[in-house]
């Protein structure tokens, strides 16, 4: 991660949110960052008041549980920590935008958005033609993220990648990205993947990293692994009303840990039985025989 | 004899009434999410829900969620696929009712959720989510708010989900629930089609920012049946969507 990369995360919505990630490009006090996603949930607004945005480009950036992301409100309201640059989507453009990058396309065509106002000069979205003779259009231009951070179940060695449950934009943004990085819950030998290559969303030669981290993405939840902590992103709503409200909370759950190892510690052991989900309802058995 | 209900409850069974048996619903959170449980329980037990993350499901969670991507909305799903899929259903006009939420709106259903100066000084709200892209492209939506004066006004300060205007290729807005009644919006204009119980045209006028019909023996909001009240208490135990403090929109 460098300053000034465009960062897509937390594409599949409100669950596998890489925050362990998030936490460590705070920590590590990047700059000038632009965030791409669909529906941010708070790690947008938490690396945006940490001061690591300039930009943000996305469908819908706050809290899902409480509304309202006050550390975005500050900056794009009052400019504190610091001014940022809003780019407004819904989440069909922003995944186009991505999809288009994905092909390799300069642009893909829709028509959700007209009559509204996201989509009037808007720097990415123009109104087109339809060479076909058909009503206007809007072309929604590519959009190339520099590193896409992906959550997963499980990856081998090589980044070949198995998730399942929520997807949202993650496919798209992975293979938008120049550069992936997975992070999963557990690294697996490859005989797992390819046991089940329907399942393997990102293939390897497209990820740049892959990183055993689990408990990653909690307090968002990851299916078959961990259930969502609520408690956390309301509290955090709470808390983030104020500048101080919101350096008191970075100082006890991202400055003073050192790792993600630390964040789990912090949540206590009680919290962490309670999300982990050790019931087992299997898929079934899928025969590949050939 | 009559179950004693709040406004939130009454709200969820409006919203449910919209949903016709055998539709495809492109199911928001809150109270349209408990509306589409509703709805299948008891007149729709053949309706569709789409959720904007991928998720397909054609029966209601087992355990109550916070929010579409929780754990209990994946498990018996029917399918879960992309964004970008379920947003393609939505354009090629295969989803029948959408429902969305929204922080302001004006008379020809345009609703803002992106930035507002209503109170004097500008707010930020957080964007548009799916809710533009429901409305642009359902064939129907179902609009869910909040009655107060400073969100029903004369012209929003931005149009993030897009109501009627010349040229729109579907859709648009059919139906608007509020705390005080249920408007009809399908003209182009807000009229009123029942008012919830208790609530007079007088309310509803100060409420609302703009010229509004009512007519005189205009219909009261249908209460919940004790089955419809049950259903809602069964689905959200804690009141967490229906509880009297929680917002509409």
């Amino acid at each position: 991660m460098h300053d000034g990369d465009a960062i897509a995360l937390g594409l599949a919505l409100e669950s596998g949110i890489p925050f362990a990630a998030v936490h460590e490009i705070i920590r590590q006090q990047r700059r000038d960052l632009t965030l791409i996603g669909p529906i941010s949930d708070m790690a947008f607004d938490q690396m945006i008041a940490a001061g690591t945005v300039a930009k943000v480009i996305a469908a819908w950036v706050g809290n899902v549980a409480g509304g309202s992301g006050y550390g975005f409100r500050r900056a794009y309201e009052q400019g504190q920590p610091r001014r940022i640059v809003m780019e407004d989507h819904s989440n069909f453009t922003v995944g186009l935008a991505l999809k288009a990058a994905a092909m390799g396309l300069p642009y893909l065509p829709t028509f959700t958005g007209l009559g509204g106002d996201i989509v009037r000069s808007h720097p990415r979205i123009r109104p087109i033609d339809d060479p076909f003779g058909g009503p206007p259009l809007l072309a929604v231009g590519a959009l190339r993220p520099d590193v896409a951070i992906i959550h997963v179940q499980r990856a081998d060695p090589q980044g070949n990648a198995h998730l399942w449950g929520n997807l949202g934009l993650t496919v798209e943004a992975a293979y938008a990205a120049r550069r992936t990085i997975v992070i999963c819950e557990e690294v697996v030998p490859d005989a797992v993947i390819r046991s089940d290559p329907n399942r393997t969303v990102i293939p390897g030669f497209l990820v740049t990293a892959v990183v055993e981290e689990p408990g990653g993405a909690l307090p968002s939840s990851v299916q078959g692994y961990w259930r969502r902590d609520f408690e956390p992103f309301l509290s955090y709503h709470r808390i983030s009303r104020t500048p101080e409200g919101f350096a008191s909370w970075l100082r006890e759950w991202v400055l003073d840990l050192p790792d993600r190892q630390a964040y789990l510690r912090h949540m206590g052991a009680p919290t962490s039985e309670r999300l982990r989900v050790t019931d087992r309802r299997l898929a079934a058995a899928t025969n590949f025989a050939p | 004899m009559t179950a004693t209900y709040n406004r939130r409850e009454l709200m969820v069974v409006a919203a449910a009434r919209e949903i016709h048996d055998d539709e495809v619903v492109f199911v928001g959170m809150r109270l349209p999410l408990l509306g589409f449980g509703l709805a299948k329980a008891t007149h729709a037990p053949n309706a569709v829900g789409l959720f904007e993350n991928g998720v397909i499901r054609d029966q209601p969670a087992e355990t109550f969620i916070y929010t579409m991507g929780d754990p209990p909305n994946i498990a018996g799903a029917v399918a879960c696929l992309g964004l970008l899929d379920v947003m393609s259903l939505l354009q090629q006009g295969r989803v029948d009712v959408g429902f969305i939420g929204g922080a302001e709106i004006d008379p020809l259903g345009n609703l803002n959720t992106t930035r507002t100066s209503g109170s004097g000084w500008m707010i930020r709200l957080p964007g548009s989510g799916g809710a533009g892209d429901i409305a642009s492209l359902a064939g129907r939506t179902v609009l869910i708010m909040e009655h107060e004066p400073r969100r029903f006004r004369e012209r929003v300060d931005y149009v993030t989900s897009p109501g009627h205007f010349p040229g729109r290729r579907r859709g648009g807005p059919a139906t608007l629930i509020t705390t005080l009644g249920v408007f009809d919006l399908s003209g182009g204009r807000v009229r009123a089609a029942s008012l919830h119980p208790g609530v007079t045209a007088r309310q509803v006028r100060e409420a609302t920012g703009f010229p509004i019909d009512i007519d005189d023996g205009v219909a009261a909001t249908k209460p919940p049946s004790a089955e419809e009240l049950a259903y809602i208490r069964h689905a959200d135990p804690q009141g967490f969507w229906t509880g009297d403090a929680v917002k509409a929109g």
